[in-house]
């Protein structure tokens, strides 16, 4: 197990990103000052519906933002370097050895007409100099690994010929190919049955845990995240609006957007009468709201929340919202509490 | 999610789909439509254009040159040249546009039912197809037209016999996805007809490819008519028409050039028109801001 | 009514009578080349459905859920009447429904469709495509028509302006409520949802659910719901049926299943649904190894491939749906009400379980 950044340091950190779209409307604001840090080892969760910015983020990180979409400000800092300055030549180097990505739907992010196998050895030969033989070897290994049985035979595999959750495994370990210190995974097991879910949960959490290695884990389901991530931070309009631990923020939510989120879901193990949903849309990106960007919605809204753009800020040691009146969903939870 | 999504989200509050582009922004639909609309005048306001009588002979003036009197000057028989182009342009155009029109209906309808039901209809339906689409066009329209002899009747016959196999084949393959859709079962389940999924709920939905062919399609009967009327098949004099004039102009080529050349080029430049339409079409109509 | 005919009304004379009585329901689909399918030691018949009987009362929520291959929606389909079965019976009210429906059978079963954004027909504005089916339908007197469809509209808390909206106008939630209405235009005896909130955001299935919650309320509505989400079913419906691979392998009401399920898929599909709480249980799973392939459905049990207590009986019987004590709530395993229930093997490693196919 590799040594990787030093304990207590955030091994990426993400200060003030803001990505723009441009399109015939107008200017999107899709991810609107964005600041994360992820330590090594850890497992970040992120979370929020479409078009809360989640996987917009994921992608200004690794730098690959569709052709529309540009960084406006910001940095990314991975290991002391600002990914976000880095020309082209020198971030091929780190995607692959240092940040890896796996993406929804594997058919598309599997190339088609490619074995799976070469498919997997092709990143340490490119990053880790290896030949095709101690490269294939690797691979083998590798598949081994991510539970896919029969590695030696499968190797010589085509995508089409694997099931949903095989090919989810395949990505995996074209990830792992070549021992990255973080993996940004986009939505990997919202295709995926319930079971197979379970499978490639348990595999990832496993394997990041045997090597230590970072997860920024994007989804809109909030259990799945429960499952993986210790780290849990909520966005909406393109902005983080709650952090904390995954526990403390789901039982515990500092902002109403969680708390709605949290009470608009049905829960498998506490039927309850009636669902509360959040009433409203999401804004506008081009247009948002002036203030708080929830606040049409909001039903603790307030004067001040549709003047000032609040931050996130601490509340506690390892907590923090942006709501300026939190308090009001602690007050909802327990007289909730009270009346159940 | 990819941009897309998010750029959807951007405009309202609530998740619609970007409006259809303005249709006089297509820099290539209204180059077109502005030409085909000057061609279009000129050849059916032809009476206020030019005085003359297409027929008119006036064997004083044969073969004579531009000038004031004779804007593109005359032809062999003394007739104005520029007259007879406009209304060989009637002729010709008011038959193209005819032309499309029956195999565009008779494509669509075998398409549909060949699309929509499968099974026999379909591989009778696609058996035929086969059979027509192993001849080529123009060999095929000559042999129709020879047979069943010269005149406008024969064209229409035989470019609907021969070309409906394009509009089925479009047809037929939008519907095979287009059947798909769960609106289609939702219709099912509703309890209509097959013949009113069939003509409301499909139809209007896959025409747009149709039409967008049909495009090109009119260009295509344009050359074949020009092309029989050249071969003395199509159109019969005294009636004026481009074809005729061609093959007419071709034995002055090298003293009277412009006999045979100004028809052609009035031929490639109705084309122009009609492709940039078409052109101009398929992007707007791209399905996706359907 | 005293005509004579009222006696002979099934309805008239058994008010238990259940609603919908489907039986050896068995749905497949050709596919390919016989030839290839035989070099590959594949069926080139897809059995999606196989052999499966339900029931629905009058008024009760029924719950269809399994994965991908399960053939849950193929079923669904089946019983509304837009896949033609190879096999089985299906009676409503009592009265065999033929494999053509008249227009009139057709009406009774209306489908609720999985995705918003393409089961609405993009040319037909929302009032167009109700007053199409109701005069069709003639499910009110002509000029009752226009007051009827905002009566419908207003039912799935949509506005009069719907009524010359078209589609692309509208959200995912709100196309799910015109589907609702649509599907309710026709006043139905069972409305059949297919995955009818897996397609829309968190926030907005709420409400969606809701409204079904409401309409069964208000209209006495019989729901069969299909699901994969477990939370949902649990939120909504009174009893579950668990398909697999063409079977319905347990079926019985949602809190004894939730409570105690008996067939080892079952228990694994319940254990594998992600939980708000952080539960480091181990890195086994729940359910192991991948689906055998619909094409290649194996002999005597079709889970015992995954099963953790498979015993040679699984592979040479094939457990039919048989119940103990409460008759509500079957199962179809060898194992399942029986006291000796054989201890669960632990695989090497999770890829071992995986090899193991025929």
């Amino acid at each position: 197990m590799s040594e990787r950044g030093v304990p207590g340091q955030a091994m990426l950190e993400v200060d003030d990103l803001r990505v723009q779209i441009a399109t015939r409307r107008g200017i999107v604001r899709a991810v609107d000052g964005v600041s994360l840090e992820v330590e090594a080892g850890e497992a970040v969760g992120l979370v929020g519906e479409s078009g809360s910015g989640k996987s917009m983020t994921l992608r200004a990180i690794l730098g690959v933002l569709p052709p529309e979409a540009t960084i406006t400000s910001g940095r990314v800092v991975l290991d002391g370097a600002d990914l976000v300055e880095l020309p082209r030549a020198q971030l091929n180097k780190i995607r692959g050895p240092k940040i890896a990505m796996i993406f929804q739907e594997p058919m598309s992010a599997l190339n088609p007409v490619m074995r799976v196998g070469p498919q997997i050895a092709e990143g340490p030969q490119v990053h880790l100099g290896m030949n095709r033989a101690r490269a294939a070897e690797r691979a083998v290994e590798l598949m081994r690994r991510v539970g896919i049985p029969d590695p030696e035979r499968r190797f010589r595999s085509y995508p089409h010929e694997f099931s949903g959750g095989m090919r989810q495994r395949v990505m995996i370990a074209i990830a792992l190919s070549c021992d990255p210190e973080l993996i940004l995974c986009d939505e990997p097991t919202t295709a995926l049955d319930v079971t197979i879910q379970d499978q490639i949960l348990r595999l990832l959490a496993r394997l990041c845990r045997e090597s230590n290695t970072s997860l920024v884990f994007v989804t809109h389901d909030l259990p799945v995240v429960a499952q993986v991530c210790r780290q849990l931070a909520v966005m909406y309009a393109g902005q983080i609006v709650e952090r904390g631990t995954v526990q403390d923020v789901l039982t515990r939510p500092c902002h109403p957007y969680t708390l709605g989120l949290v009470r608009s879901a049905p829960d498998v193990d506490h039927v309850r009468a009636s669902l509360v949903p959040i009433p409203g849309a999401p804004p506008s990106l081009v247009h948002p709201p002036a203030g708080c960007r929830f606040h049409p919605r909001c039903k603790f809204a307030e004067e001040d929340c549709t003047v000032t753009d609040p931050r996130l800020r601490m509340i506690d040691a390892h907590r923090s919202t942006a709501c300026l009146h939190f308090e009001r969903c602690l007050d909802e939870l327990r007289t909730e509490g009270a009346d159940r | 999610m990819s941009a897309i999504s998010l750029a959807g989200t951007a405009g309202t509050a609530e998740r619609a789909q970007p409006r259809r582009a303005r249709w006089y922004r297509q820099p290539a639909l209204l180059a077109g439509a502005v030409l085909l609309a000057i061609i279009l005048f000129m050849v059916i306001g032809a009476p206020l254009v030019t005085s003359y009588n297409p027929d008119t002979q006036n064997l004083n003036a044969t073969l004579q040159g531009i000038s004031g009197q004779h804007w593109l000057g005359t032809d062999q028989e003394g007739r104005d040249t520029f007259t007879r182009l406009l209304y060989g342009g009637r002729t010709d155009l008011q038959i193209a546009f005819l032309a499309v029109l029956f195999p565009f209906v008779l494509g669509t309808i075998l398409g549909s039912l060949a699309g929509y039901f499968g099974g026999w209809v379909d591989i009778i339906i696609m058996r035929l197809v086969d059979i027509v689409v192993a001849f080529p066009f123009f060999v095929l329209i000559i042999a129709l037209v020879f047979v069943l002899g010269p005149g406008p009747r024969s064209i229409y016959i035989a470019i609907t016999l021969v070309g409906w196999v394009s509009y089925a084949r479009i047809i037929r393959g939008e519907i095979l996805v287009a059947k798909r859709q769960e609106y289609v079962l939702a219709a099912q389940s509703g309890g209509l007809s097959n013949l009113r999924i069939m003509a409301r709920h499909l139809l209007p939905n896959v025409i747009t490819q149709a039409i967008i062919y049909a495009m090109s399609d009119i260009v295509q009967d344009i050359l074949a008519i020009v092309t029989l009327s050249y071969l003395g098949l199509g159109i019969q004099p005294p009636t004026p028409d481009w074809g005729t004039m061609i093959s007419d102009g071709q034995n002055f080529l090298t003293t009277h050039w412009q006999l045979t050349t100004i028809p052609g080029i009035a031929v490639i430049i109705t084309g122009l028109a009609l492709s940039l339409i078409g052109d101009g079409l398929a992007d707007l109509l791209r399905p996706g801001q359907s | 009514m005293t005509t004579p005919a009222a006696t002979t009304d099934p309805r008239m004379t058994d008010p238990a009578l259940p609603l919908l009585d489907a039986r050896d329901i068995s749905v497949s689909f050709s596919l390919g080349s016989a030839i290839v399918a035989r070099l590959r030691h594949e069926e080139h018949v897809l059995h999606a459905v196989d052999g499966v009987d339900m029931v629905i009362q009058r008024g009760e929520a029924l719950a269809l859920v399994g994965e991908s291959g399960s053939g849950k929606s193929t079923l669904a389909r089946a019983l509304s009447g837009l896949q033609r079965p190879d096999r089985g019976e299906i009676r409503l009210d009592g009265k065999v429904l033929p494999a053509r429906r008249s227009r009139a059978d057709q009406r009774k079963i209306q489908m609720v469709f999985q995705d918003p954004y393409s089961s609405l027909n993009p040319r037909l504005t929302v009032g167009g495509m109700l007053h199409e089916l109701l005069r069709v339908h003639r499910v009110v007197p002509r000029g009752e028509v226009e007051s009827y469809t905002r009566e419908l509209l207003g039912l799935v808390g949509l506005t009069e302006e719907a009524v010359h909206a078209y589609p692309r106008q509208f959200s995912g939630g709100q196309r799910q409520r015109v589907a609702i209405a649509r599907a309710l235009a026709l006043r139905p005896e069972l409305l059949v949802a297919d995955e009818p909130v897996s397609a829309l955001d968190v926030s907005v299935q709420a409400t969606i659910l809701n409204l079904l919650q409401d309409l069964r309320a208000e209209l006495s509505l019989t729901l069969l719901l299909i699901s994969h989400n477990l939370a949902v079913v649990r939120h909504l419906c009174d009893r579950i049926a668990v398909m697999y691979l063409g079977r319905i392998i347990e079926v019985g009401p949602t809190e004894t299943l939730f409570a105690s399920p008996r067939h080892p898929y079952t228990q694994g599909l319940l254990a594998a649904i992600p939980r708000m709480t952080f539960t480091a249980d181990g890195d086994a799973p729940a359910v192991r190894g991948d689906p055998p392939s619909p094409l290649r459905i194996p002999g005597g049990c079709r889970f015992r491939t995954r099963c953790p207590i498979a015993q040679p009986i699984c592979a040479q019987e094939d457990p039919a749906l048989t119940s103990s004590g409460d008759p509500a709530h079957a199962a179809a395993c060898h194992f399942a009400f029986t006291a000796a229930v054989p201890a669960p093997r632990q695989p090497a490693d999770e890829a071992g379980a995986v090899a193991e196919t025929e």
